[in-house]
């Protein structure tokens, strides 16, 4: 187990610099530069986790960021573990502790395996078939399905390593720093274009700078030495700009990227400090280049998934890259040319390859030529039929296939060995193409899919746009790049390039066996644990549209979006149902290409950066007085002030006695306040608001209510005739904004040539109300010379004034029922007003109270709050609130519908006030209202809007809507809860001071 | 995430602006001499075009000015940028 697979030096291993790391509770050594699943492999462990289904043993199966198996848990600290890494991309570091997930107890003994011998009973939809019946009994079968099946934990500590988000403005992105990306940015570069060159990897080069031989040469050069010379040439390149470890995430419309730029996930952790962890590059590019590559295809056959499995591809990167070989007795099984190049690599590497079986059957090439002169056994028209081994393959069955290649022909042949390499072609990496709504086409001839419409002004080049070998990629791209970029010259042409690479492939979806099909066990998609027997079911059970059978096999649905098996699913299915693949379409591709961390999605906007919120200038006082507070939109309002250990209903109580008895004080700044100026500004509010405003004198007030063209209200405040042409009007808090927005639309849309001008001027102003009976003694010492008089200065007026030396606007409204006043003082000086109130007040008991209280005061008057008391269904009517809609107006917004068969419907909802049978029984606002307890179903009538227990009252008051509430004056319905009916009767929703006597008290 | 070239201000993010739904729908003038089926076809009936749609977007988070676009909703493609008042274009 622990033998070492490590063989001439790899190029990109620190040979001396050697890293130590545990695995399952294990010590395990590597090298600098290792991947983990170098590593382990190194180390010759093949076994790192379980599949998601049956619990089958798996193995690591490739070398890239498309690893479907060989996902691990990452650190055992609480709050840094993280699940779903991928062991293929993970570099190795002094201290990191992995562990196998999805299975339990352990890796190597997991009792979920017992699924993999039911398997025959877990079919495709065995989820969706056997667990949706009886309802009843999902939370019986979730117990049993979470506790063995789940893909690693999730943190339960908040993550304190730092992340952040950065723009990017460039002329080009290249994707990918391969041949074809390397190209592709130092040809744009050299022409004076910003260029951003990104590549998933540490390194740059791609495949490219391993592929060290005779047969893929430029210009007399080895293809690796010659990419090398490259690479240096372009990091001198003062415009182009190049990011390794950064993954393309997601590619949306108008060229708009988002990449993950990895800056520390590499380092042993005493070495990270507080750096940033990772980044999140919000990349907009005029022009985009994928030159993503193309992922190598496993082979559909029976037990195809064991440990020690891997792609050819991935063999031969481990070998050149790392220095390991992934076993010891090595056979290859392939169905074109790529294998013999891996063949020929580990050869190099001294690692021992003896048999290579082939698909193909007449073939002939430079490199198998090669593999036939150093003596690898290669079985020409042959397939693997089975693979046997638990843990760890140890051998294969082939047998020949016939000339079709339906079926399988002659006798059996077993040979044994300790890894497998399959290569069925390659796939170009069109994800990231399609993500950014680019459509595909089908090469029969090689039957892949290649990019054909460009939804932006984008390209595909290398291997991402089918152009797999070397001369190929040579010969294309000059021309592609200076027709995208506009340029004249390349530095690369007329290269001289020689492959020996012969693109023939035999491809065969699904590998026949000598067993019944229903006795095999051919993987499509290795997370998910999708057969192709799974598939086929799909399609006998009538499933036809590819996104069905993905969704009812699970197909391509783990956290690797199956980017390996995918196709074999389409060809498959094109099989069976024998449609044209290129008919069939493909499943979509989802952003993120690769799972993110949650980190790097908020960035910084974490705790008291996740939202910004709004301070009015009064705050700080709340603060030191200890207020609690309220989030209203993104305003923190004091809510109440408890005194010595009060509860809210404690301080809420006292604080509304407080302001009937004697005086209270408000903080109102964040009520929303709209300058409105112009020849046209009374015509406008008249327009805007459903009451008249034509005769409203100079410095008198007006409550306006506002609707929506759909009749119903929309918000309310009171508006202020400052000056002829001059208004002032007040909005809720929450909607300041959007009425802000909605008469900007209407006077720029709707009423061009109206004169009028809207300015916000909410955070301009401080405004502290002060009301109660004792009010008007307050106000007038801070303001002396002012002559306060109801003749004077009568409800619904306004003064422009002086507090000492600062300038206001005071105005005599009341939201309470008291007598009071609004004083507007420009913001800095609010609190300095707000602190003389308070000091003048002193004598009164003047009690600061919150917005709690001031719900409850307003209540006990039966004034509404937009947005408590309505929703986007209530029109005025429905509020009992025919007197501000005026008659004599000929248009205002929502006038019309205010008739409309709909709304003149007398069984509509109606705001009615409630009061309990028992007055100190206070109900619960959303609770239900009904007439009868024994009517089956029970008709809900309405629900209760508003509730509080009134101190002034001394009983329990709430506000309600109620179907056809206006005329049930007096009557009993029933408010039914869990445990308890609660009788209660309709009443007037003005439930103190009907006449307004207190308002000039 | 489109670019939307403002006729105010020029191009932007745009999660600067908000959409404001179907483009060139006229207030009546004379909204009370309509009978509820006239008033619902201008209150509630939109178009809602699969391909060439003329729209209203408004610069929130910048000038504050309504303006109009021609999209192809199938695509996303901007094909028209036009002020409040002028005339579409007819191609
Ligand atoms: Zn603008």
């Amino acid at each position: 187990m622990t033998k070492n697979l490590r063989v001439k030096s790899g190029r990109f291993i620190d040979e001396t610099y050697r890293v130590s790391f545990r695995f399952n509770g294990k010590t395990f050594y590597g090298f600098k530069g290792d991947t983990l699943a170098s590593a382990l492999l190194a180390n010759n462990i093949h076994l790192v986790g379980r599949s998601f289904k049956y619990h089958r043993p798996r193995g690591i199966m490739t070398a890239g960021s498309e690893e479907p198996n060989a996902i691990v848990q990452l650190h055992k600290n609480s709050s840094r573990t993280e699940p779903n890494v991928r062991a293929t991309e993970i570099e190795i570091y002094e201290g990191l502790e992995a562990s196998s997930q999805n299975c339990w107890p352990s890796v190597n003994f997991d009792i979920g395996g017992i699924n993999n011998f039911l398997s025959p009973f877990l079919p495709a939809g065995f989820y969706y078939k056997t667990f949706m019946w009886p309802a009843s009994f999902w939370e019986k079968y979730e117990y049993f399905i979470r506790k063995s099946a789940g893909l690693g934990k999730s943190p339960t500590e908040p993550d304190p390593d730092i992340y952040e988000h950065k723009y990017i403005h460039c002329d080009v992105l290249v994707i990918g720093a391969g041949i074809s990306g390397i190209i592709a940015a130092k040809t744009a570069a050299k022409n004076g274009l910003k260029t951003l060159l990104v590549d998933e990897k540490p390194y740059l080069g791609g495949s490219t700078i391993y592929q060290n031989s005779e047969h893929f040469k430029i210009n007399n050069q080895t293809s690796s030495s010659w990419i090398e010379k490259e690479i240096n040439e372009i990091k001198r390149i003062k415009n182009l700009e190049i990011k390794t470890r950064t993954s393309v995430a997601a590619f949306h419309g108008y060229n708009y990227l988002l990449a993950r730029e990895n800056l520390t996930d590499h380092l042993p952790l005493e070495q990270r400090n507080d750096n940033t962890r990772q980044r999140l590059l919000k990349i907009r590019a005029k022009k985009v280049i994928s030159a993503t590559g193309a992922l190598e295809r496993p082979l559909i056959f029976d037990n195809n998934d064991r440990p020690g499995i891997l792609l050819s591809s991935a063999i031969e990167k481990y070998a050149n890259l790392f220095g390991v070989a992934c076993g010891e007795k090595n056979i290859l099984f392939t169905n074109n040319d790529s294998a013999y190049e891996t063949a020929i690599s580990l050869f190099k590497k001294g690692i021992n390859v003896e048999t290579i079986i082939d698909n193909r059957e007449e073939i002939d090439s430079k490199l198998i030529k090669e593999a036939e002169k150093n003596n690898i056994k290669i079985y020409k028209g042959y397939t693997v039929v089975n693979t046997s081994g638990y843990k760890r393959i140890n051998k294969i069955s082939i047998m020949q296939l016939s000339k079709d290649g339906q079926k399988v022909v002659g006798s059996k042949k077993t040979i044994t060995c300790d890894c497998l390499g399959v290569s069925g072609g390659w796939t170009p990496a069109v994800h990231l193409f399609t993500q950014s709504g680019g459509k595909l086409k089908f090469r029969d001839e090689d039957q892949v899919f290649i990019p054909n419409i460009y939804p932006s002004d984008q390209i595909s080049i290398g291997s991402c746009n089918g152009d797999f070998t070397l001369d190929e990629i040579l010969l294309n791209i000059p021309k592609v790049l200076k027709e995208f970029l506009n340029v004249k010259k390349t530095d690369y042409e007329n290269l001289e390039v020689h492959s020996s690479f012969n693109k023939s492939k035999r491809n065969i979806w699904l590998l026949p066996s000598d067993k019944i099909f229903g006795k095999t066990k051919s993987f499509v998609d290795y997370q998910n644990d999708a057969t192709a027997k799974d598939i086929k079911l799909a399609l006998r059970e009538g499933f036809r549209s590819i996104e069905h059978v993905k969704r009812y096999t699970t197909t391509g649905m783990g956290t690797d979006q199956g980017k390996l098996g995918n196709m074999h699913a389409l060809g498959i299915i094109s099989e069976t149902a024998n449609s044209k693949m290129g008919e069939l379409g493909t499943t979509t591709f989802r952003p993120p290409y690769t799972p993110l961390t949650f980190g790097t999605i908020v960035g910084r906007n974490v705790g008291e950066y996740f939202d910004v919120f709004r301070k009015t200038p009064i705050h700080e006082w709340h603060v030191q007085n200890k207020a609690e507070f309220e989030n209203v939109g993104q305003w923190k309002r004091a809510w109440y002030y408890p005194k010595d250990g009060e509860s809210m209903h404690e301080a809420v109580q006292r604080e509304s006695k407080a302001a009937r008895d004697s005086a209270g004080i408000l903080d109102a700044s964040t009520l929303g306040k709209i300058d409105i100026q112009g020849t046209d500004a009374s015509e406008f509010l008249n327009r805007v608001y459903t009451n008249a405003w034509s005769k409203l004198a100079i410095g008198k007030c007006r409550y306006g209510l506002m609707l929506n063209e759909d009749g119903m209200v929309y918000d309310d405040g009171v508006t202020t005739r400052l000056d002829e042409n001059h208004y002032i009007m007040t909005t809720t808090t929450g909607g300041a904004a959007n009425v802000l927005g909605k008469l900007e639309d209407y006077l720029q849309t709707e009423w061009p040539e109206l004169d009028v001008y809207l300015t916000s001027v909410t955070d301009h102003y401080a405004t502290v109300s002060v009301c109660g009976p004792n009010s008007k003694k307050i106000v007038s010492q801070i303001i002396p010379d002012l002559d306060f008089s109801d003749e004077n200065f009568p409800h619904m007026s306004f003064k422009n004034t002086k507090i000492g030396k600062i300038k206001c606007r005071i105005m005599r409204i009341s939201f309470t029922g008291e007598h009071s006043y609004e004083i507007n003082v420009q913001a800095n000086f609010g609190k300095s007003v707000w602190e003389k109130c308070i000091e003048a007040g002193k004598e009164f008991n003047i009690t600061p109270y919150g917005t709690e209280t001031m719900h409850l005061l307003r209540a006990e008057k039966g004034f509404i709050i937009v947005g408590q008391d309505t929703d986007a269904t209530m029109t005025p009517i429905d509020l009992q609130m025919e007197w501000i809609v005026s008659k004599k107006k000929y248009d205002f917004i929502g006038k019309r519908s205010l008739y409309r068969s709909d709304t003149i419907k007398e069984d509509r909802k109606q705001l009615v006030g409630l009061l309990t049978e028992n007055p100190d029984e206070v109900l619960e606002e959303g609770a239900q209202i009904i007439a009868d307890i024994n009517q089956t179903p029970i008709e809900m009538l309405g629900h209760v809007t508003s509730s509080y227990y009134s101190p002034n009252l001394k009983k329990s008051i709430a506000l309600g809507v109620v179907r056809g509430g206006k005329n049930m004056m007096g009557q009993k319905l029933i408010i039914p809860m869990e445990n308890k009916k609660i009788n209660v009767t309709v009443a007037d929703p003005i439930f103190l001071d009907k006449e307004n006597k207190r308002l000039n008290a | 995430m489109f670019v939307i070239n403002c006729p105010y201000c020029g191009e932007r993010e745009q999660s600067e602006f908000k959409a404001g739904g179907e483009a060139h729908l006229v207030r009546p003038k004379q909204p009370t001499e309509l009978s509820d089926d006239e008033w619902a076809e201008y209150l509630f009936m939109r178009k809602n075009i699969k391909g060439i749609q003329f729209e209203r977007w408004v610069h929130t988070h910048g000038c504050r000015k309504w303006f109009n676009m021609v999209r192809d909703t199938s695509n996303d493609k901007i094909k028209a940028i036009y002020k409040m008042g002028e005339k579409p274009p007819t191609k």
